[in-house]
C-alpha cells in the first residue's frame, strides 16, 4: 500500500463513519416510514374499536385483547419452566454431560425456524390434541418459542448473584433450597423479568406460528378456546391482501410503539439491576 | 421483598395439574367454526358479520387455510362448516356440499396496460410462459409478469380446469397466496397478469374479456363467460342447529342479495350449473 | 432432607423440559415428514428440481438454492456494515452518543419482521422494477431486507465481543506506536473474532428461519433463479405459502421440507458449538 499509516487510517475511518452512518439512518428510516403514516391515525377509538369490514374500518381492540391473551398464556408456562431449568443448570450442578446435553437443547430450540413451531403447534396442539384454532394452541406454541429467551436471561441473572450471597446463607445454615428460594431468586426476580419481557417482544411480533395455531378471527375472544387474531398477523393480513393500506400502517405503527413501550421497560430494569448488583450491564 | 416460595409452590403445581385439564378439555360449544377456501373467506366473513347482528348471542368464526384444509377440518371435526371454491373430489363425496353461489375468475392486468380482450389462446400461450413478451399478445414491449394462486388452491384448480385445459402453469410464474394478493401485486406492476374472483376485482386493477366476452354477471346468467366455479358449503353430516340455522340464513333472499351486491351469482340464477355442482 | 432431594429431582425434570419439547417437536415433523422422503426417493426429493405436487413431484432443489442465495445475500449486506457499525459503535463514537444508540439498536432487533417485509414490499420493490427490471419481486429484495433484518443481531453480538476485550489490548497496540486504525485492524478485530463469527452464524440462522417477510416479497415462484432480479422460493416460504392448502402427500412432503430445515439448524448449532470448542469457550 502507497499510503502512509495516518492516510490509511483518515481513509478506513471515512469508510467505516460512512457505512455505518447510513446503515443506521437506513434501519431508522424504515421505523420511520412506517410511523410517520401511521401515527397521525392512532386515535382512541382505534385503540377501542373492533374490526369493521375484515379490517378496513373501525380499529384493532380484538387484535390487542388476543396478542395479550396469547402473551400471557405463553408467559405463565414458560416461565417456571424456564427459571426452573435455569435454577438447576445454576444451583443443581456444575458443568457436566448432562448440562451440556440441556444447553444445546436450549440452543436449538432457539434456532429453531418460527414455520416450524408453527406446523408442529398445527399438528400436535390445533389436531393432535384438539385443541382447535385457539389462545390455547397458540400460547402453548409461543410458550415453546420463547422457553430458551428465559432460561438465558434468568442463567444470566443467577450467574450475576455473588457467590459470596449463597456463602453467607449457607453460613447461616441455610439448605440448597432455602438459599435459592430466599436468597438467589430474591435477587434474580429484575433479571428475570427482563428475560420475561423480551419473551413478550418476540410474542408480540411472531406471526407464522400463530396464523398456523391460534387462527386469524376478528371476533373477540370468548375463552381460552377462541381463536383470535394478533396485530401482528392482523398487520400482515392488511398489508397483503391490500385491504387497507391506512389500517396497515396505522397498527404498524401500533406494533412499533408497543415494542418500543416493552424494551423500554426492559432496558430500565436492567438498568435497576446494575445499580442493585453493581458491575458491567450485559443485554 | 415478595415471598418467591409460596409462588413457586402454586406455579409447580399448576404445572402439573394444567395438562390433565387441558386433556380433558376439547374444542368449546357455543360458537360456529367455519373454515376452508380463502376465496370464499371474505363472503362468508361478511355473512356471519350480518348474521351475528341479527343473533347477537351466537358466535361464528371464519377461518381461511383452503379449499382442501376446510374439508380436512370438516372431516376430522376441526370446523362445523367447510368453504371450498371448488367440486368435491370423488374421494371426498361421503361430504355434503350445499352450493351457496357461484363465482367468475376474472383474468386482470393493471389498469394502465392497453389490452383488455385476451383470446384463450393467447391466455394459455401467456400463462404457460410460451409467450414472455405483451408485444406477442399486441401490446408494448415489456415482458411479462405472471402471477398465480399456488397448488391446492381451489381458485388455481378453476383455472386450470376451464380456462388452461391440458395447458401447464409456467413455474416461472409468481406465487401468491390469496386472491387479495394477487390484486395487490397487479395492482402494483404495470407488466402483471393473473386471476382472481371476479367479486374481487375493484378498480385497481382491470379485468379482460376473454374471447370478446366480458365478466358479467349478465354473460355469467346467460352461460356464455364459463369461467364460472361454485362456492360450497361443505358439511361431514346434515346440518342442525347453528350450522342449519346459518346454511338458512345464507340460503335466504336477504342472504343472497349481500353475495350477489358484492359481485357473485345467486344459487338460483344458474340452475343447469347446480345440477352439475355432483353432489 | 426428603424435601431437598425431592425438589433437586423437581427441577431436574423441569429442566428436561427444553432437551424434550425438541425432541417431540423432532419427532412429530420426522413422523409426517420422512415416510414421504422415501417414498419419492431421497436423491429426487433433495436434488429434483420440480415442485409440482399436484404432479406427484416433489423436489426441492430450487428452494434450497433460493434459501441459499437469499441467506448469501443477507450475510454480504449484513456482515460487513454490521462489523462496521459495531467498531463504529465501540471505537468511533464517543460513549454518550453510543449510550443513545445501543437501545435503539436493540429495539430494531425487536421490531416484528413483518414490518420489515412490509418496508419492503412498498419502498424496495418497486426501486427494483423500475430501475432494475424484473417483477420487483426478487432474490434481491430478500437479500437486502433479511440484511437489514439481521444487522442488529451482527451489531450488537459484536459489539458486545469488541467491549469486553481487556483493555490492555488496545492500550499495548497503541503503546507501540500503532494508529487507532491499525489497532482496530490488526488486534481488536482479530481478537474478537470468534464472537463476530458467532453473530454470523446466529444471523444465518435468523435468515435461514425467516419466513413471513420472505412471502411477501420473493414472488415465490417455483422455479430456480438464474438471477438475482429473479423471483424464487425458499425452504421455509415452500412450506409457509402451501400449509394450508396442502394434505396428503403434497402436506408430507412440507413436513419434509421441514425435517431437511430441521438438519440445516442443528448443523449451523452444532458448528457454533465446536468453534466455541476450539477457542476453548
Amino acid at each position: 500500500m502507497p499510503f502512509s499509516r495516518h492516510t490509511t487510517q483518515r481513509l478506513a475511518k471515512a469508510v467505516v463513519w460512512i457505512a455505518a452512518f447510513s446503515t443506521l439512518a437506513v434501519m431508522i428510516w424504515i421505523l420511520f416510514q412506517v410511523l410517520r403514516e401511521g401515527l397521525p391515525l392512532l386515535t382512541i377509538s382505534f385503540f377501542l374499536d373492533s374490526p369493521r369490514q375484515m379490517g378496513r374500518a373501525g380499529g384493532i381492540f380484538s387484535t390487542i385483547i388476543g396478542t395479550l391473551a396469547l402473551t400471557a398464556v405463553a408467559i405463565v408456562i414458560a416461565t417456571p419452566l424456564g427459571v426452573g431449568t435455569a435454577v438447576y443448570l445454576r444451583e443443581y450442578t456444575r458443568e457436566s454431560r448432562v448440562s451440556r446435553i440441556i444447553r444445546f437443547g436450549t440452543d436449538c430450540l432457539a434456532g429453531v425456524p418460527s414455520i416450524i413451531f408453527g406446523l408442529f403447534g398445527f399438528v400436535f396442539f390445533v389436531i393432535y390434541l384438539r385443541m382447535g384454532w385457539s389462545i390455547l394452541s397458540g400460547g402453548l406454541t409461543l410458550a415453546i418459542m420463547i422457553l430458551p429467551t428465559i432460561i438465558c436471561t434468568a442463567e444470566e441473572a443467577i450467574k450475576a448473584i455473588p457467590p459470596s450471597y449463597r456463602e453467607v446463607s449457607f453460613a447461616l445454615g441455610g439448605t440448597r433450597w432455602q438459599t435459592i428460594a430466599k436468597v438467589v431468586l430474591p435477587n434474580a426476580l429484575p433479571g428475570i423479568f427482563t428475560g420475561v419481557l423480551l419473551g413478550v417482544g418476540r410474542s408480540v411480533g411472531e406471526t407464522a406460528a400463530i396464523i398456523l395455531t391460534a387462527g386469524s378471527s376478528l371476533l373477540m375472544p370468548t375463552s381460552l378456546f377462541s381463536p383470535i387474531r394478533t396485530m401482528s398477523v392482523h398487520f400482515y393480513i392488511l398489508a397483503r391482501e391490500g385491504i387497507s393500506m391506512e389500517m396497515a400502517y396505522a397498527t404498524g405503527a401500533a406494533l412499533i410503539l408497543l415494542i418500543l413501550a416493552i424494551n423500554t421497560l426492559a432496558n430500565w430494569f436492567l438498568f435497576r439491576r446494575v445499580r442493585k448488583i453493581g458491575g458491567t450491564a450485559h443485554a | 421483598m415478595s415471598k418467591p416460595r409460596p409462588m413457586k409452590w402454586f406455579w409447580g403445581l399448576a404445572f402439573f395439574i394444567f395438562p390433565v385439564v387441558v386433556a380433558g378439555c376439547q374444542k368449546p360449544q357455543g360458537g360456529l367454526t367455519v373454515v376452508g377456501s380463502t376465496s370464499v373467506q371474505p363472503f362468508a366473513e361478511m355473512l356471519a358479520e350480518e348474521y351475528m347482528g341479527r343473533h347477537a348471542q351466537e358466535k361464528i368464526y371464519v377461518q381461511g387455510g383452503g379449499s382442501s384444509a376446510g374439508i380436512q377440518a370438516v372431516r376430522t371435526g376441526a370446523a362445523e362448516v367447510g368453504m371450498s371454491s371448488r367440486h368435491l373430489m370423488p374421494n371426498e363425496r361421503d361430504l355434503i356440499a350445499v352450493p351457496i353461489a357461484y363465482d367468475a375468475i376474472a383474468v386482470i392486468v393493471h389498469p394502465r396496460n392497453p389490452l383488455s380482450n385476451l383470446s384463450i389462446d393467447q391466455i394459455r400461450g401467456i400463462f404457460s410462459g410460451r409467450m414472455t413478451h405483451w408485444s406477442d399478445a399486441g401490446g408494448r414491449n415489456h415482458s411479462i409478469t405472471l402471477v398465480t394462486r399456488e397448488e391446492g388452491s381451489g381458485t388455481r384448480e378453476a383455472f386450470q380446469h376451464l380456462l388452461m385445459g391440458k395447458t401447464e402453469i409456467s413455474l416461472g410464474a409468481l406465487v401468491q397466496d390469496s386472491n387479495g394478493a394477487i390484486r395487490q401485486v397487479v395492482s402494483d406492476d404495470p407488466k402483471a397478469i393473473g386471476y382472481i374472483s371476479l367479486g374481487l376485482v375493484n378498480d385497481r386493477v382491470k379485468a379482460l374479456k376473454i374471447g370478446g366476452l366480458e365478466p358479467s354477471v349478465e354473460n355469467i346468467k346467460q352461460l356464455r363467460y364459463k369461467i364460472v366455479r361454485p362456492f360450497l358449503f361443505v358439511f361431514k353430516a346434515e346440518p342442525k342447529a347453528m350450522a342449519r340455522n346459518f346454511l338458512d340464513y345464507v340460503l335466504s333472499p336477504a342472504g343472497q342479495k349481500l353475495l350477489v351486491q358484492e359481485g357473485l351469482v345467486s344459487r338460483t340464477t344458474i340452475p343447469d350449473l347446480q345440477k352439475g355442482a355432483k353432489r | 432432607m426428603f424435601r431437598e432431594k425431592f425438589l433437586e429431582k423437581s427441577f431436574f425434570l423441569i429442566a428436561l423440559s427444553s432437551i424434550s419439547l425438541l425432541a417431540l417437536i423432532a419427532f412429530f415433523i420426522f413422523e409426517e415428514g420422512t415416510p414421504l422422503i422415501w417414498k419419492v426417493g431421497f436423491r429426487s426429493f433433495l436434488l429434483g428440481e420440480r415442485w409440482f405436487p399436484s404432479q406427484g413431484s416433489f423436489g426441492i432443489f430450487p428452494m434450497t438454492v433460493g434459501s441459499f442465495l437469499v441467506t448469501l445475500g443477507a450475510l454480504i449486506v449484513g456482515v460487513p456494515l454490521g462489523v462496521a457499525c459495531a467498531v463504529f459503535l465501540c471505537e468511533l463514537i464517543p460513549p454518550a452518543i453510543g449510550m443513545v444508540l445501543r437501545p435503539m439498536i436493540q429495539l430494531l432487533a425487536a421490531i416484528p419482521s413483518v414490518i420489515y417485509g412490509f418496508w419492503g414490499l412498498i419502498v424496495l420493490v418497486p426501486l427494483i422494477r423500475e430501475y432494475l427490471g424484473g417483477p420487483g419481486l426478487s432474490v434481491l429484495a430478500g437479500s437486502l431486507v433479511l440484511g437489514v433484518m439481521i444487522l442488529p443481531t451482527i451489531i450488537s453480538i459484536s459489539e458486545d465481543s469488541l467491549r469486553a476485550l481487556p483493555r490492555t489490548f488496545k492500550e499495548g497496540a497503541l503503546s507501540l506506536g500503532a494508529t487507532h486504525w491499525q489497532t482496530i485492524w490488526r488486534v481488536l478485530l482479530p481478537a474478537a473474532r470468534s464472537g463476530i463469527v458467532a453473530s454470523v452464524i446466529l444471523g444465518m440462522g435468523r435468515a435461514v428461519g425467516e419466513t413471513m417477510a420472505m412471502i411477501m416479497i420473493l414472488g415465490n415462484a417455483v422455479q430456480m433463479p438464474h438471477s438475482i432480479l429473479n423471483s424464487a422460493r425458499t425452504l421455509t416460504t415452500n412450506i409457509g405459502i402451501e400449509m394450508g392448502y396442502a394434505s396428503g402427500d403434497h402436506r408430507q412432503a412440507l413436513f419434509a421440507t421441514g425435517v431437511v430445515l430441521f438438519f440445516i439448524i442443528i448443523g449451523l448449532n452444532t458448528l457454533t458449538l465446536v468453534i466455541s470448542r476450539k477457542k476453548g469457550a
